[in-house]
């Protein structure tokens, strides 16, 4: 049989040529080969390259929302020991690139924006002396002559269609709702989100000629080589960058940002190499947020609980111009059934930040917000919130009658269900008290699409049978060194230690990069072509047919029983190959998502509303599972973050000026040890021909798309106080909390 | 106790520290912090600058035995300190248990916290060898147990945003049971 050459995924691949490999890495919990580094502190992440005669640069920020810089005291600064610069170039960038973008972002940073946009850059010997010069520096300013507002939901926002998405509409949502049995219609509010990765941006940039090399901290290369080339002026091809540790991204790092760009102009200024790392404070005002959202939910459901209506319309909010609007109903495209549907996101025009990718764009507040929202629908009509989700899965895709590729839902509500102890849970509120805490569990659902984006990867079958992948994917926790060489190694039939991968260099040809949970499952499929293509060599010289053809522990053997070991076969050679998937036709003929189920159990305190996550199990369906170590820690940090959305993580804008008010993590609250309890895990076993070749889905952001949704159900099955504001803060449980004295209500 | 002031003035201070077992000369520039000292003077860039506010825990390094964050403190105060970092609890090659142990069970993801939630993990241990309590000892007299609650409580100044809490816990449960620390 001939291999499907094609780089378009056009077909479904149900060869599932993993699942008949003989090596039997692929999918096992194997430790991360770069584990060793990364705890004895010897992976080098993006400032801590030594390169001879670095100087450190420091941004410094506008300190007004809007206006135009119109003077910079620069001589101030430079009479100071050790300042070599201040550097102030049309080039240097005002906004974050977004993910994908292959082009600059808005450049000209002299125009602010808004309140903390970087205006000029400061480079000195030392950081202490670039430091005190950036707080020194004096910026004139002439205020915008035409603001736009700083509070999305003020008057006077201009409010747009985003350009890249319509409304979904289907039948007559009014009507449905008018008929119904039962339905609500509620409002619910997600403040802005950060990603903060605990790594801040961080680049070392270098001219060797006319060459540029960057050491970053990035999460798409191949796409970040081109912003920072046109924000440059320079053809791509002169700009390397190399990132093979990245310590976290989350959505700030796909594309390229101020550090990268000011310490690329002031290196060729200086003619030496500038290191430029953002502080943590300019991490939180600069690179990128996730949009707040205002979200009103209609659901509309017949006498047996099937939705006949289903509303989801949501107003986010980013500066004028910016493409992204943050996809918020874009899981509840698929999830659920209901004809009569109208779902629709727009946006707000204002002065804050960028808004941007936070892991799980869209999801991960759309998910939240339908799932408290389905809870409440349960409640009213009367049955378990599980039941409401399993009489509403339909058999496609509503309105435009897209099939499912698979879907995992019910099983995973099911083995969650068991493995949670769901059917402990009361079914009304305020049943359970311990002490001063009442106790409740709540669950939702987990969806998040998935996506192959454009992939290349280069596998090399060395003579001595050893094995080298190579690719600029990146790495930023997600656990791709692992993955990467257990396909090969599945492929090849070789025992893990012979295969070595080596990733983000964009020397090596472009991987699918780290984001929306696509690298696994496009750069792995681009990896398995690769080892396709040589065992086709292979079995030639073997003389059998490359389907039948058994690599296992380096050696060869043919269905005769012809057996020889590989550098026998290799004579000496290498083989190199390079493999190529783009997406094709399944994406669209196919309705592709991971799924899963969240359940929880909280304690709320019955006098100052306090709320402790007890426990959490999550079961997800993501196709194939390529390492059950990595992916299930996928899923455990997914969880975390929706720990996090329920109940701590909120971005504070000053209203009259657009000013991040908690912009580090003293203000900014992400879950610490003490908020995380014992997370249970479960990995179902999944094949989805229609995602990828390795039967595989993206499981990066699945674990947060619902998760803090299955928290505020729990609050509410404990004590009966609904809240639709996230986070679920103290504050807005105590006023409505019971009669603490009262043992049941 | 009084003090012979003539005595005092007449000692220079140590101008020295010993960083994993080896003497190094403190900065001059009074600015420098331990943690860009051992990051970009000494090479040592295992301990991670987070937040340079001590509000994330990725600084971690051990002096004279005790966690702090490298962050908060001027290299210049350290003359005569003994401060271990990362690079002195274990290499790649000969990883220290507490290293083994995130490895197996997979406590880290992107690994920029790492070596600070290791650092601190080891002197947590060494604290609760020698009976400190915590905000979540039931009694503060009493030698503590190395309940879950209590290792999160004292790893709760050391963030991951990768969220890898429960693996880093199940790791220092390990050691701590193989280690027999409480």
């Amino acid at each position: 049989m001939h291999l499907p050459l094609s780089d378009m995924y056009n077909q479904p691949d149900e060869r599932n040529r993993l699942d008949h490999m003989r090596q039997g890495v692929i999918g096992k919990p194997l430790d991360r080969p770069e584990g060793p580094l990364k705890v004895s502190g010897t992976a080098t992440y993006a400032a801590e390259w030594r390169i001879a005669g670095c100087v450190d640069g420091v941004l410094v920020l506008a300190s007004i929302a809007q206006g135009q810089v119109s003077a910079i005291h620069r001589d101030d600064v430079l009479a100071r020991e050790g300042v070599l610069a201040v550097i102030a170039d049309p080039a240097m960038t005002r906004r974050s690139a977004q993910g994908m973008a292959a082009k600059a972002p808005q450049q000209d940073a002299a125009r602010v924006e808004y309140f903390g946009q970087p205006v000029a850059l400061v480079v000195a010997q030392t950081f202490e002396q670039a430091r005190d010069a950036a707080l020194a520096l004096r910026i004139d300013y002439t205020d915008a002559s035409d603001p736009a507002p700083f509070d999305p939901h003020g008057s006077g926002v201009k409010v747009e269609a985003p350009s890249d998405s319509k409304p979904v509409e289907g039948g007559d949502l009014d009507q449905a709702m008018e008929t119904a049995a039962f339905s609500i219609d509620v409002e619910y509010e997600t403040p802005g989100h950060a990603s903060a990765a605990m790594e801040p941006h961080a680049t070392i940039a270098q001219w060797q000629g006319d060459n540029l090399v960057l050491h970053g901290s990035y999460q798409m290369l191949a796409y970040n080589v081109k912003e920072i080339a046109d924000c440059l002026g320079i053809a791509a091809d002169k700009v390397r960058i190399i990132a093979p540790y990245v310590g976290g991204g989350f959505g700030s790092k796909l594309g390229i940002t101020h550090e990268a760009v000011s310490a690329a102009i002031a290196a060729r200024e200086l003619g030496r190499p500038v290191r430029v790392v953002m502080t943590r404070q300019q991490v939180f005002q600069t690179v990128m947020r996730r949009s707040e959202t205002r979200q009103r939910v209609r659901l509309a459901a017949d006498p047996a609980g099937r939705l006949i209506g289903l509303g989801h319309e949501a107003l986010v909010s980013n500066l004028p111009g910016e493409k992204f609007a943050e996809p918020v109903t874009q899981a509840t495209e698929f999830l659920y059934g209901g004809e009569n549907r109208l779902l629709k996101v727009e946006v707000a025009r204002i002065s804050r930040l960028t808004a941007g990718s936070v892991r799980a764009p869209g999801e991960a507040v759309g998910m939240q917000v339908l799932e408290a929202a389905m809870d409440e629908l349960a409640e009213k009509i009367g049955i378990d919130p599980i039941d409401l989700r399993k009489r509403n899965l339909p058999a496609t895709v509503p309105v435009e009658g897209t099939p499912y590729s698979s879907r995992m839902l019910t099983q995973a509500l099911e083995e969650g269900v068991k493995a949670f102890g769901w059917s402990a849970r009361q079914t009304r509120p305020c049943q359970t008290r311990e002490g001063e805490w009442w106790i409740g569990m709540g669950m939702a659902s987990a969806a998040r699409v998935n996506m192959m984006v454009p992939a290349q990867a280069r596998v090399t079958l060395r003579a001595d049978g050893s094995a080298l992948v190579e690719t600029d994917q990146t790495d930023i926790g997600t656990g791709t060194y692992a993955i990467l060489g257990q396909i090969a190694g599945e492929m090849l039939g070789l025992p893990i230690a012979q295969v070595t991968v080596t990733l983000g260099d964009t020397a090596f040809p472009a991987g699918a990069g780290s984001g929306g949970s696509f690298g696994a499952i496009s750069t792995g499929s681009a990896v398995m072509r690769a080892c396709e293509a040589i065992r086709e060599t292979l079995a030639k010289r073997l003389g059998c047919d490359e389907t039948d053809l058994a690599l296992k522990d380096g050696s060869a053997s043919g269905p005769g029983g012809e057996s020889r070991g590989l550098p026998d076969l290799l004579d000496g050679h290498d083989l190199v190959e390079t493999g190529s998937i783009k997406p094709g036709k399944t994406a669209k003929e196919f309705s592709q998502a991971s799924y899963g189920a969240f359940f929880a159990e909280v304690a709320v305190h019955a006098f100052t509303g306090e709320v402790r996550v007890r426990r959490m199990t999550g079961a997800f369906g993501f196709g194939r599972v390529l390492n059950a170590k990595t992916a299930r820690s996928q899923c455990l940090g997914g969880m975390v973050w929706g720990i996090g959305s329920a109940l701590t993580e909120e971005l504070a804008f000053d209203t009259r000026d657009g000013h991040l008010v908690n912009h580090d993590l003293a203000e900014y609250h992400v879950p610490v040890h003490a908020d995380v309890p014992a997370i249970e895990v479960i990995l179902l076993e999944e094949r989805d021909a229609a995602a990828s070749p390795l039967q595989a889905k993206g499981v990066g952001e699945l674990g947060i798309c619902g998760a803090a949704g299955a928290i505020a159900n729990a609050v509410y099955n404990a004590c009966g106080v609904r809240v639709r504001s996230f986070p679920l803060t103290l504050d807005k449980i105590i006023p409505a909390l019971p009669d603490p004295f009262a043992s049941a209500v | 106790m009084a003090t012979n002031l003539a005595t005092a003035q007449l000692t220079a201070p140590d101008s020295t520290a010993n960083v994993n077992g080896t003497q190094h000369a403190l900065p001059t520039d009074p600015r420098r912090t331990l943690l860009d000292w051992l990051r970009d003077d000494l090479g040592l860039t295992g301990t991670k600058k987070g937040c340079d506010h001590g509000q994330c825990g990725a600084c971690t390094v051990l002096v004279d035995g005790r966690r702090i964050n490298a962050c908060l403190s001027l290299a210049a105060l350290h003359g005569g300190d003994t401060i271990e970092t990362i690079e002195g609890i274990g290499t790649p090659d000969v990883l220290a248990p507490l290293q083994r142990a995130f490895v197996t069970h997979d406590g880290f993801q992107c690994g920029y916290c790492t070596p600070g939630q290791i650092c601190s993990a080891k002197a947590l241990m060494e604290e609760l060898a020698q009976g400190w309590p915590s905000a979540v000892s039931a009694d503060v007299a009493a030698h503590p147990t190395p309940t879950p609650d209590e290792l999160r409580e004292r790893m709760s100044g050391n963030l991951c945003r990768c969220g890898a809490y429960a693996n880093i816990i199940a790791a220092l449960e390990d050691v701590i049971a193989a280690e027999d620390v409480a």
